[in-house]
């Protein structure tokens, strides 16, 4: 067990935005956090990242409580790929990699050729070693969130969380980054991603929990939890889930008029 | 060597911006001493290159030389410290200027959006209103820059509802504001014949009264203010991600913002005091650094260094050059400044946000 969350209140200032949350993460465990808009979903996140401070219960790493831990040792077991964004500078891609590296350097270094080399791997794991010398700022929405996640595991992280992953990637980009998230589980590593497609669920998913009002209002394996009467309940409109023979997986689409 | 293996690696893309920089890194210095010395020898009185060079190298090893005195006293005591203090300052604005743009993550920041100059402006303007001796008025200046940067700090870290790089951003255009209302009052106040004229020329920036011992009461400072720019310089682009992005990296923003803040002010504040407010330089440098190396900081901190170094000899020359009268800095850094500025603007290079 990497992660342990105990009764979790979380939520900027005094306001809470969810509370009561209980889960547990083990070793290369997939989790989906599915929830609708505002739901608390990035919120969650970062209290699990440490970057919030829970307004209640605890987040353990490994037995210890994330509030008393230095931010270093936190990113060397904890890594965030935040949503594809455009960052301010044009750094390269390879420049954005190595930054991963920071939670495993001492206080004043600079990345040296050990760093270079996990960057490169890391690059080589996703597959975008040809983007090494592009511009961040240069490449398409899909390519960036690859470029986030070799960031992240650049760090040699036990833990990557994923906040919409696949948010405003074009279809084949979605399934590109689903991929990699399955074949991060299958090299142990832990992963927590939310996503507003419920069958991403089915596609990458050991476990799913679904975020409500500000709780968890069920944890369990996808074919178990994403039923079209759980996802009325999260998102309000009526849901077909449909199996795929002989997948164990299944599309859902909500049935409009 | 590692550098070497990247470079072997990379596509021909990478080889050629490597050997750009290679090139540039090599010949940025022979500019600047060139540039030095064709400063010492130009002005009022002209010195022939050859006579500039045989006086340097007669002072560095401690020998006589047949040449007029006169002449020497004009290079060493009235030029050598005036160009020297074009070099340093420049250097330093240029340096807290690309902090600050990283910092902030804003290619548009220069180094007195937290109220530095402000602050050392009203702290001169004081000085010179209750006719204080220099070296006071360049103490309150100093004073005034680095209280008005812990002012605005304080405000940032008392407000905690909103992003902290955002908080701090409002805070210094408030601070500033209200420091802005102050030198006004103060020139509403002061003398018309003497002390308005002088403010004015304070706040426009001169190196034409800078003496060595100038330069050796804002060393120290600048080089101490320098100390955490170096030694954090690879950080500097973690924190351009932003403070959460940053943390996320396993970065403790809460220690290293200040501290990188407090460095770039300490520099600033120290250039400021002796020359007075000179704009553009923190903040056209840095963009024009990051457009030759790239936004590395840790490139692009060196190539700012040299860049504003060289910008501000040049400026300071046509200063007492261009016309009869010192034209103040503030004049001629804005009107080279400005027009590169929108150029840059209308060209859309990358470097860009």
């Amino acid at each position: 067990m990497i992660l342990e969350v105990r009764d979790l209140a979380f939520g900027y200032g005094a306001r809470p935005v969810g509370s009561g949350v209980s889960l547990t993460l083990r070793d290369s465990e997939t989790l989906c956090l599915l929830g609708p808009n505002g739901g608390g979903k990035t919120t969650l996140f970062k209290t699990l990242l440490g970057l919030l401070r829970p307004l209640a219960g605890r987040v353990l790493l490994d037995g210890a409580d994330l509030s008393v831990l230095p931010r270093r040792e936190i990113a060397k077991h904890i890594a965030y790929v935040p949503q594809a964004h455009a960052a301010f500078f044009p750094f390269t891609v390879r420049d954005v990699v190595v930054m991963g590296r920071a939670s495993r350097l001492p206080a004043f270094a600079s990345p040296g050729p050990a760093d270079r080399a996990a960057a490169e791997r890391a690059l080589a794991t996703l597959g975008i070693g040809h983007l090494a010398e592009r511009i961040y700022t240069e490449i398409s929405g899909g390519e960036r969130q690859l470029a986030l996640i070799a960031r992240a595991l650049a760090g040699e992280p036990r833990l990557l969380v994923m906040d919409e992953p696949t948010a405003s990637l074009d279809f084949g980009n979605q399934a590109r980054v689903l991929t990699q998230v399955r074949r991060l589980s299958e090299t142990g590593i832990a992963v927590v991603l939310s996503t507003h497609d419920p069958g991403h669920a089915f596609l990458c998913a050991d476990r799913v929990a679904l975020l409500h009002g500000g709780r968890l209002v069920a944890l369990g394996p996808p074919a178990e939890t994403v039923t079209p009467e759980t996802l009325r309940l999260l998102y309000g409109v009526e849901v077909a889930v449909v199996p795929l023979p002989g997948q164990g997986r299944a599309v859902c689409t909500p049935l409009i008029g | 060597m590692s550098e070497a293996a990247s470079a072997a690696q990379g596509r021909p893309a990478r080889r050629r911006s490597l050997s750009l920089a290679v090139l540039l890194a090599s010949l940025a210095p022979v500019a600047l001493l060139l540039l030095v010395l064709v400063s010492l020898g130009v002005g009022r009185y002209p010195v022939p290159l050859v006579d500039v060079f045989s006086v340097l190298v007669a002072k560095v090893f401690g020998q006589a030389t047949s040449l007029d005195p006169a002449l020497q006293t004009v290079v060493l005591n009235v030029r050598l410290p005036r160009v020297f203090g074009a070099l340093v300052i420049g250097a330093g604005l240029a340096a807290a200027g690309a902090t600050y743009q990283g910092l902030f993550r804003n290619p548009l920041v220069s180094p007195d959006i937290l109220g530095v100059s402000a602050g050392a402006s009203l702290g001169a303007v004081l000085g010179i209103v209750l006719a204080l001796p220099v070296a006071a008025i360049q103490g309150l200046a100093f004073a005034g820059g680095l209280a008005a940067v812990g002012a605005v700090y304080a405000v940032g870290l008392a407000v905690r509802r909103h992003d902290p790089v955002l908080t701090l951003v409002l805070a210094g255009v408030a601070v500033g504001a209200l420091l802005g209302a102050g030198i006004s009052l103060l020139k509403v106040l002061a003398d018309p014949y003497n002390q308005l004229p002088a403010i004015t020329f304070w706040l426009l920036g001169s190196l034409a009264s800078v003496n060595t011992g100038d330069i050796a009461a804002i060393l120290p400072a600048t080089a101490l203010g320098l100390v955490p720019l170096v030694l954090l310089r690879w950080r500097v682009n973690l924190m351009s991600l932003g403070d959460e992005e940053a943390r996320a990296l396993g970065l403790e923003t809460r220690r290293l913002r200040p501290v990188l803040v407090a460095g770039a002010t300490l520099v600033t504040a120290a250039a400021v005091s002796v020359t007075g407010v000179i704009g553009w330089i923190g903040l056209i440098v840095p963009h024009v650094a990051r457009l030759l190396v790239g936004p590395d900081f840790r490139r692009l901190l060196p190539a700012s260094m040299l860049l504003g170094a060289s910008y501000l000899t040049a400026v300071d020359l046509m200063a007492r050059t261009v016309a009869a009268i010192e034209v103040p800095l503030g004049i001629l850094t804005a009107l080279v400044g400005a027009p590169f500025f929108l150029w840059l603007l209308a060209a859309g290079k990358r470097g860009w946000a």
